[in-house]
């Protein structure tokens, strides 16, 4: 590319100036459209494209070759099955619990790695090398970990005289222990954003604080709660997206068993594509994608809202 | 007086995160030194005969050699995307944030869309077999850059607010057209957040599981952790040999950390808190 594109670019848009009028060559020249050409088509066609083409197969009988037009039975399908309907609920479920003890975990833990301990910088690195570590990784540790006779967890609470639940054989319970691992690996992110949100709160808060005799518990909840307000909103953000279309670790401990209890929508998609059913399996994209969005843009508004005000 | 509270809940924090921490890492390593026998215990406990490094070897030599081929496939994953991620969304954030604009709402539009939605798999399979890129790696290349420019455009729109435009125009009253004011002025100056996307896209595609059990199935070009989620099915009674793979997955992250600690840290923390 020549510097000729720019030229012609700008000539669209001020159109009141000649082309090579110096002035508007130094409000547009240097920052050319046609920089975004290769991003823009390797995002339009990887990503914006075929989420467009979802909406329409959503509602086909689709085998990659043919699509036969059935309305809405997909989704009929996908709320009509107990299955499917279970993995809605528990993406909610997933997302919502790993997102919120995140928010509060997180905190505590930036509270205390923010305060006057010893070893600071190797408590944050140990709280936080876990979200570097592959997600499979972890998944098939813990599956390990949480084997119901023979697993390290069980056996650390018969020693103290607990008898240690079916953690991933339990259909009540296969959700929550994914969870609760899906929270160990994250935390550490919560935290560390939660202790960049602490530190900068300038330190004339907490003078003007204790000079008003402000309890410990009074300063962090009326001072540096909601001053990190940014640092929450983020981590929420942040945790809930992820939880709601997480796949990676519920793949590596369940696959969603034991039968379906600890399906989610993600593993359901996967599930549906694996067995042929295409259409299916993108009406639970176009499913997963509605979740999200309801789920997200008003949420997203209100916290950046609180916040300009 | 106060730095007896701070030793003492410290110390309490170092037990605790230990338990938690690292014991699920000791165990890692432990069971990837035992043999065979041993190892099936599934016992939090000093290997009686270490051989680590014997089951290393057999962790890279089982299935002809599939972990060797896996790691060099992971490695031209990761480095081609990490530098066209990098090239492409300083290139984008640049405009959005110093062209303002209409261009600069629809760049906005297109980066919340694409943190929020999650990508539609079938058609994107579909897609890629139309273009013939199904199955293949720079199929897999494309959808790892698709993805990841939003996150990386924020961090680099944030970075740049912060260089004056003053910069830009020196460069361009010198003469210089806007592809060298570009590479030999802006990217040279965005050096630190260069480093951190490098890092942190580094960490996310070397670990993505579900883009490479999608895009590039089958047992040709397999990518580190879809090759780690095969050996589970492989090695079901040969724990030695899982835990051997697992701890070699997880060495260059472990690497990196040692060396980036505080930039990795910085990095996610700056990253996400709004750009």
């Amino acid at each position: 590319m020549t510097h000729t594109a720019p030229l012609t670019n700008q000539a669209g848009t001020a159109r009141t100036r000649p082309p090579r009028a110096g002035r508007s060559r130094r409000r547009t020249g240097p920052y050319p459209l046609y920089f975004l050409l290769v991003p823009a088509v390797i995002y339009g066609v990887f990503f914006a494209l075929p989420t467009l083409l979802s909406f329409y197969y959503s509602f086909t009988r689709w085998d990659l070759f043919t699509a036969t037009w059935i309305g809405v039975d997909n989704y009929r399908a996908f709320f009509g099955e107990q299955a499917l309907v279970t993995g809605l609920r528990n993406t909610l479920v997933f997302g919502v619990l790993t997102s919120g003890a995140k928010v509060v975990l997180g905190f505590l833990l930036a509270l205390m790695l923010t305060s006057k301990i010893i070893a600071r910088g190797y408590l944050r690195s140990v709280i936080f090398f876990p979200v570097l570590v592959s997600t499979i990784g972890v998944g098939l540790t813990f599956t390990i970990l949480m084997n119901p006779e023979r697993g390290l967890i069980n056996q650390a609470l018969g020693t103290i005289g607990v008898a240690g639940p079916g953690w991933l054989t339990d259909p009540a319970l296969a959700l929550i222990s994914v969870a609760l691992v899906d929270i160990w690996k994250g935390v550490g992110l919560a935290t560390v954003i939660f202790i960049a949100g602490l530190v900068s709160i300038p330190t004339e808060y907490y003078e003007a604080a204790a000079l008003d005799g402000a309890s410990k518990f009074q300063i962090v909840r009326n001072v540096m709660l909601p001053l990190c307000r940014p640092a929450t909103a983020s981590v929420i953000t942040l945790s809930l997206i992820g939880g709601l279309r997480s796949f990676d670790l519920i793949w590596a401990m369940t696959k969603g068993g034991p039968g379906f209890a600890s399906d989610v929508i993600a593993s359901v998609i996967y599930k549906q594509y694996q067995a042929g059913f295409y259409g299916l399996s993108t009406a639970g994209s176009v499913v997963l994608f509605l979740l999200v969005t309801i789920i997200m843009v008003p949420l997203t508004w209100w916290l950046n809202r609180g916040e300009d005000n | 007086m106060r730095n007896v509270r701070g030793v003492i809940g410290g110390g309490v924090a170092i037990i605790v995160t230990g338990i938690f921490f690292l014991i699920p890492f000791a165990f890692i390593l432990l069971t990837a030194a035992k043999d065979k026998t041993e190892s099936a215990l599934l016992e939090f406990s000093w290997p009686k005969n270490f051989v680590l490094f014997e089951n290393l070897q057999a962790a890279f030599v089982a299935r002809d050699y599939l972990m060797i081929i896996a790691f060099f496939n992971s490695l031209v994953l990761t480095v081609v995307s990490v530098a066209a991620l990098v090239i492409f969304s300083a290139m984008v954030a640049y405009i959005w944030q110093r062209r303002g604009g209409r261009s600069a709402g629809f760049v906005n539009a297109a980066v919340l869309l694409g943190l929020i939605v999650p990508p539609a798999i079938v058609p994107t399979v579909f897609v890629l077999q139309k273009l013939g890129l199904f199955k293949t790696m720079p199929g897999l290349i494309f959808i790892e850059i698709a993805y990841g420019l939003p996150f990386c455009i924020l961090l680099f729109r944030a970075f740049l607010a912060g260089i004056p435009r003053e910069l830009d125009e020196a460069a361009l009253v010198d003469g210089a057209g806007p592809m060298s004011i570009f590479f030999r002025v802006i990217l040279p100056v965005m050096k630190s957040v260069i480093v951190t996307v490098t890092i942190l896209q580094t960490v996310f595609i070397y670990n993505d599981f579900q883009n490479p059990l999608y895009f590039l199935p089958g047992s040709g070009a397999p990518t580190i952790q879809t090759t780690l989620m095969g050996f589970q099915s492989q090695f079901l009674t040969q724990y030695h040999l899982l835990f051997a793979t697992i701890l070699l997955v997880t060495l260059p992250p472990l690497i990196m950390f040692i060396f980036f600690n505080r930039k990795i840290v910085e990095g996610m923390a700056a990253g996400s808190v709004k750009g």
